[in-house]
């Protein structure tokens, strides 16, 4: 597997797409972890007087409505979009392996009430499961998060179910049985593994629409909480002076735009150096 | 045809159900008792339990349940915590503007997406194929409630030719189905492309050209037919997604709404109105896909074979 993803990667990173769109994400990843070092400003410290302002040598986007660096905030809203998105469909995936490695392999009548269950919720456009979510766990982080891991569960349970069903019927499985495997060793050993570059690259490109949820749940007011920065949080706050200071919601929004582009890029190349297009179909 | 229709009809209720306990799971899941906020401060347990008795909640969860579903059943959706108006007539009064958004925005989609899709799949590989891959591309991954902020600022400030925000008139509603449509438009255009590629390259096709008949004639009449049929899969699948997609653009525009509805009332922990509102939206993903289902039937013979 590591020698595959080292493959995946190398070829990936080789068409042009690909390379910019990973040294996009790579650099954002580098921004939101070392923000606290490459910024002299704070996020949160606000500085009336300099409220508004164009961009200049010091502010290199300017600033918002209560004088705050804009790149600053941009910096740190990435680390909360990111790891919020990266968290819930890290989370996500998971449950959604197991519950569909196990629908696919034992069959019968969890494999039927884990479908009925998928089915229902894959027929709901995720902001509406998400919005549920946030009604019942309330707004913020912990609310967006498990909006996010539940939207996108079904996804990745259909996926895993499908490749597993694809693969358990093999020649190879049947010797490994035929040589005293059990059912774990099957599953862990080969099925898992075998499905796993399909459902990773899924995640992947999931990962971007989240990041849109996240974003699009903070412009409601109902993500991350002032004053810690979120790029929908900045857009919810931008929205109401969008006359005024039309650029304090836009570069939150080119930033998701953007990054999200990038996801999908880098995704495409990732399908196309693992050549797994029609695989990615059968969910 | 009919009996299929009613089969599918009968199958939504236990989908319905299983909503609906959901749905009635939010009163109960969210931190805090309501009836603290209904108790005056300094009140005792005699109270409490009147309050209790009055609105139920000392009856066992199911029995709730079943109080409060035979209610939604009536039309009885409660009333507002805040206005104090019945959630009835808040969410009729919404449903219109979100119906007519979501209709307009479908409408949108399928035409300018198959419309797309045909002119790529003709020109497959030149610069018309790229050009509106590319514009493809860009619609389906730029968040949509920034998309419609871009295009106030460019049609309604800078040009100023809509309003910005609002439900008067017909001019009002062309960016906010535009900002909706537009993202579906990506979606049926990248479909429609791919089924016209791969129809052309059937066996029956062949035939037709070498009948002589005019290449332009082989592509829309019967390529483009074939074509379709996953076209109206999607179309059929993602109904609910436009109306989705309604819930948020409706904020973003300021207009009447079950979305801005539903917003609001999520800011305010108005849970009646958020239950209500939530409810109408999942009844409507439903018979939306459900219709999608049956247009698909109707107009696939192969479907309609597998269903009998």
């Amino acid at each position: 597997m590591t020698a595959l993803a080292q493959t995946a990667i190398i070829r990936s990173l080789r068409t042009p797409k690909g390379t910019i769109a990973g040294a996009w994400l790579l650099a954002l990843v580098f921004m939101a972890i070392f923000a606290p070092v490459l910024t002299s400003y704070q996020y949160d410290v606000q500085n009336l007087k300099g409220a508004f302002a164009p961009p200049s040598a010091e502010h290199w986007l300017g600033t918002d409505e209560f004088g705050r660096d804009l790149l600053t905030r941009l910096m740190y809203g990435a680390r909360t979009s990111l790891s919020v998105s990266g968290i819930a469909i890290g989370i996500s995936v998971l449950v959604g392996m197991i519950l569909g490695a196990s629908a696919g392999f034992f069959g019968g009548k969890f494999d039927r009430a884990v479908t009925v269950v998928v089915d229902l919720t894959w027929s709901f456009p995720e902001i509406l499961v998400a919005l549920i979510l946030v009604a019942i766990i309330g707004p913020g982080v912990t609310g967006t998060m498990a909006a996010i891991g539940v939207a996108y569960l079904a996804q990745f349970t259909r996926l895993t179910r499908a490749q597993i069903m694809a693969i358990k019927g093999e020649t190879y499985i049947e010797a490994s049985r035929s040589l005293g495997a059990s059912d774990a060793y099957i599953v862990f050993r080969h099925l898992i593994p075998n499905a796993l570059a399909p459902v990773l690259v899924s995640a992947m490109l999931a990962t971007g629409d989240a990041i849109i949820l996240e974003a699009t749940l903070g412009f409601f007011g109902l993500g991350a909480q002032p004053p810690t920065p979120s790029w929908g949080g900045m857009m919810s706050s931008g929205s109401a002076l969008l006359f005024k200071a039309p650029w304090i919601i836009l570069l939150p929004g080119l930033a998701v735009a953007i990054t999200v582009i990038a996801i999908n890029l880098y995704g495409d190349a990732l399908i196309r150096a693992l050549d797994i297009r029609e695989r990615l179909r059968q969910a | 045809m009919l009996s299929y229709t009613l089969r599918r009809l009968l199958l939504l209720i236990p989908v319905f159900l299983a909503v609906s306990v959901i749905i009635f799971a939010i009163i109960h899941l969210i931190p805090g008792d309501p009836v603290d906020n209904l108790l005056k401060v300094g009140s005792g347990p005699e109270q409490r339990a009147i309050i209790e008795a009055r609105y139920g909640l000392d009856r066992p969860l199911p029995v709730q349940y079943a109080m409060w579903l035979g209610k939604v059943l009536t039309g009885d959706l409660g009333t507002a915590i805040v206005g104090r108006r019945p959630v009835a007539d808040l969410v009729l009064q919404a449903l219109p503007y979100s119906l007519a958004l979501g209709s307009l925005a479908l409408l949108f989609s399928t035409v300018v997406g198959i419309f797309l899709g045909v002119v790529a799949a003709l020109n497959r590989g030149k610069l018309a194929d790229q050009t509106i891959m590319t514009g493809v591309l860009l619609g389906s991954t730029v968040p949509s409630f920034w998309l419609g902020l871009l295009m106030i600022l460019t049609f309604s400030v800078y040009f100023q030719w809509f309003p910005v925000s609002g439900a008067r008139g017909w001019s009002s509603l062309v960016l906010p189905v535009l900002t909706i449509g537009l993202g579906g438009t990506a979606l049926v255009a990248r479909v429609t492309r791919v089924a016209m590629i791969e129809a052309a390259g059937r066996d029956f096709v062949l035939l037709l050209h070498a009948k002589g008949m005019h290449p332009m004639r082989i592509q829309l009449r019967h390529v483009l037919r074939h074509a379709l049929i996953p076209v109206v899969t999607i179309l059929a699948l993602r109904i609910g997604w436009v109306l989705g997609g309604a819930v948020t653009i409706e904020v973003v525009f300021a207009r009447p709404g079950l979305g801005t509805l539903l917003i609001k009332a999520l800011n305010q922990h108005d849970y009646p109105v958020v239950q209500a509102s939530l409810l109408i939206l999942a009844m409507a993903v439903m018979l939306g896909t459900l219709l999608g289902d049956i247009l698909q039937a109707a107009m696939d013979p192969r479907v309609r074979a597998a269903l009998t």
